[in-house]
């Protein structure tokens, strides 16, 4: 029978059913591309590794050579894995804050949690402190943790002062980055050499920061965080219809904003602590989840986490591919690509953005 | 079913916008229309009936005090409609109104979702997106939503406004006739006076934070009062079919 055939609300049924199956099958194919785009990530490689014997070694390790393990065990699956998370953790919390700020410009990069991150980081790194149990690596992502949620209980406190609308907290938001990168100028301008160029890469943001605690940790905090976004999905998905409105449909807002700042700064904290600033997939990866499942955020976060994902897995492949021999750090990757890609799709969305 | 408003005051820091407003009990099955130039506080004292903004006075729905009911029984009993609906939402029509439903089945939610549409005649946007309708179509889409929570009182703000004229007839014409068969009491912000005129059962006419005046159309609407209140030389009149006219001649200096 088709649709035509049925009575009103018997179509409007079908039709519904036939809208979440559509988008069931889009967050579907979004997963499957991202395996796919795994598989080929860890299959490429200055080694020259082949696929079936990357294949082979993941499921019997005891075949391998010493130098493959080191190969596939401490390099290409830690890459290809942060990748996967950092994707997912920046996306999500991007996401997040573009429902809770009802802002499409938001996202942890353009608000300053990358920004102050960086900020922490190059002190510890100019400045290292004399810890014996905490060496100079483990201070960096400490202090880069540290600043990027400071950032974000100052949006928290900015929110919550009265008058303060959505609006001025993403301006305050946007004064912060500028603050950020300035102090940071200074510090490279006063560092030595050898200090400085530490103080740049990092900021270049690069997954050969990866390692098997940092993934473990990153996984945890994004194990963690999913199942309370994906609670909040539907008062979300009200919030995006306008604040007064959702509030009268028996939102509490102020309670839903605090959560999701609570799990946007771990989110973002944590992946930009542990791999540096990757500038766009926390703006773009939402934007282009929305274009194919629409503003529903019970798909749209999921959407949002595996789109950034796939971005970052996708640019961590042509990391290694753009300068044979030499793994262009990420953040860099992502940024060239991002930018035509948001360009692009401001210019055919319009105002719709 | 009646809502008692008594002595609601609302201020902005040291800036008071409502002072100790008072209105008899307004009964179900009426549409009260809140009237005034700018500023007056009509929309102020809407969103303070619904916990939108920190009052003082008493609130007494059914005799029950609203500020002690908890949040989403409040939100239950009483549905607030803002001016519009945000423009670029990537949203179907339907899952929009069972979103605003929020508890229940995907079935049940469906059903109640598809029987608002319908009471209003607009079942036939139910497969649309937000995106593609037009301002007066998202204007009764919203009231949909609102209709489907199936509250005692619908508070609405400015509901006709930015609206072209065959929708702004609709929309109220389906606000009265759902508050005449569901009976539901309705509180409208309106603008156009003589929208007013012609759908609410009371006028509340509201000036600097106080009411200037309330009862029917017919009693409230007279020159003097309109020159107090808008400072404007109007005239009241009956049209050909019987109903009442503000015809406004000029502001006065």
């Amino acid at each position: 029978m088709t649709a035509q055939a049925l009575p009103g609300v018997q179509q409007a049924a079908w039709h519904y059913r036939r809208l979440l199956w559509r988008r069931t099958g889009l967050v579907a194919g979004l997963a499957v591309l991202l395996l796919v785009s795994v598989l080929s990530d860890l299959a490429s490689g200055a080694s020259g590794m082949s696929l079936g014997r990357l294949v082979q070694g993941l499921f019997d390790p005891a075949t391998l050579s010493a130098t493959e393990r080191v190969i596939i065990w401490n390099v290409r699956l830690p890459y290809a894995l942060m990748a996967v998370l950092v994707g997912t953790a920046l996306s999500l919390a991007g996401a997040e804050m573009q429902a809770i700020l009802d802002n499409p410009l938001a996202s942890p990069f353009t608000l300053g949690v990358s920004s102050s991150a960086a900020l922490g980081a190059s002190l510890a790194i100019a400045y290292p402190l004399t810890i014996a149990w905490m060496t100079a690596g483990v201070q960096v992502t400490v202090m880069a943790f540290v600043f990027a949620c400071l950032s974000v209980v100052l949006l928290q406190a900015m929110s919550r002062l009265r008058g303060a609308g959505v609006e001025s907290l993403v301006l305050f938001g946007i004064a912060l980055v500028f603050s950020c990168n300035a102090l940071v100028s200074l510090l490279q301008l006063l560092a030595t050499e050898d200090v400085l160029q530490q103080l740049v890469f990092w900021t270049m943001g690069s997954l050969a920061r990866a390692d098997w605690n940092k993934l473990g940790i990153l996984a945890l905090v994004v194990a963690l965080v999913l199942p309370f976004s994906l609670r909040a999905a539907p008062a979300m998905t009200l919030l995006r219809m306008g604040e007064d409105r959702a509030r009268s449909f028996g939102v509490d807002t102020r309670r839903l904003r605090f959560a999701s700042l609570l799990r946007i700064s771990l989110l973002s904290a944590t992946a930009v602590a542990f791999v540096g600033t990757i500038g766009f997939v926390g703006l773009v990866g939402p934007h282009i989840a929305r274009l194919l499942v629409g503003e529903d955020q019970r798909f749209l976060l999921p959407a949002s986490a595996l789109v950034g994902a796939l971005m970052l897995s996708l640019s961590s492949i042509a990391s290694k591919l753009i300068m044979p021999g030499v793994i262009v750090p990420v953040g860099i990757v992502t940024a060239l690509v991002g930018v035509p890609i948001f360009v692009t799709l401001v210019f055919r969305r319009g105002r719709k953005l | 079913m009646s809502l008692v408003i008594d002595k609601v005051s609302v201020a902005y820091g040291a800036r008071q916008i409502l002072h100790e407003v008072s209105l008899p009990a307004l009964p179900e099955g009426s549409l009260v229309a809140l009237v005034g130039p700018n500023g007056a506080g009509k929309s102020t004292l809407l969103r303070a009936l619904a916990g939108l903004e920190r009052m003082r006075g008493g609130l007494r729905l059914d005799g029950q005090d609203v500020n002690r009911l908890a949040f989403a029984e409040r939100a239950r009993r009483l549905a607030y409609m803002p001016q519009q609906l945000p423009p670029g939402i990537a949203l179907g029509v339907l899952e929009s109104i069972m979103a605003a439903l929020r508890v229940g089945t995907a079935d049940d939610l469906l059903g109640q979702a598809f029987a608002a549409l319908r009471q209003l005649g607009i079942e036939h946007l139910a497969q649309r997106s937000l995106d593609s309708l037009s301002g007066g179509q998202r204007q009764l889409v919203a009231l949909a939503q609102l209709l489907a929570r199936n509250p005692q009182v619908l508070l609405l703000d400015e509901p006709t406004s930015a609206l072209d004229l065959h929708y702004q007839l609709r929309v109220m014409d389906a606000v009265r006739e759902r508050v005449q068969v569901h009976r539901l009491l309705a509180v409208a912000v309106l603008h156009d006076i003589n929208l007013a005129a012609s759908h609410a059962d009371w006028l509340v006419v509201l000036r600097e934070g106080r009411v200037v005046a309330s009862g029917t159309p017919q009693d409230v609407l007279v020159p003097d009062l309109l020159a107090q209140v808008y400072g404007v030389q109007a005239r009241v009149e009956r049209c050909s079919l019987g109903r009442l006219q503000v015809l406004v001649d000029h502001a006065l200096a």
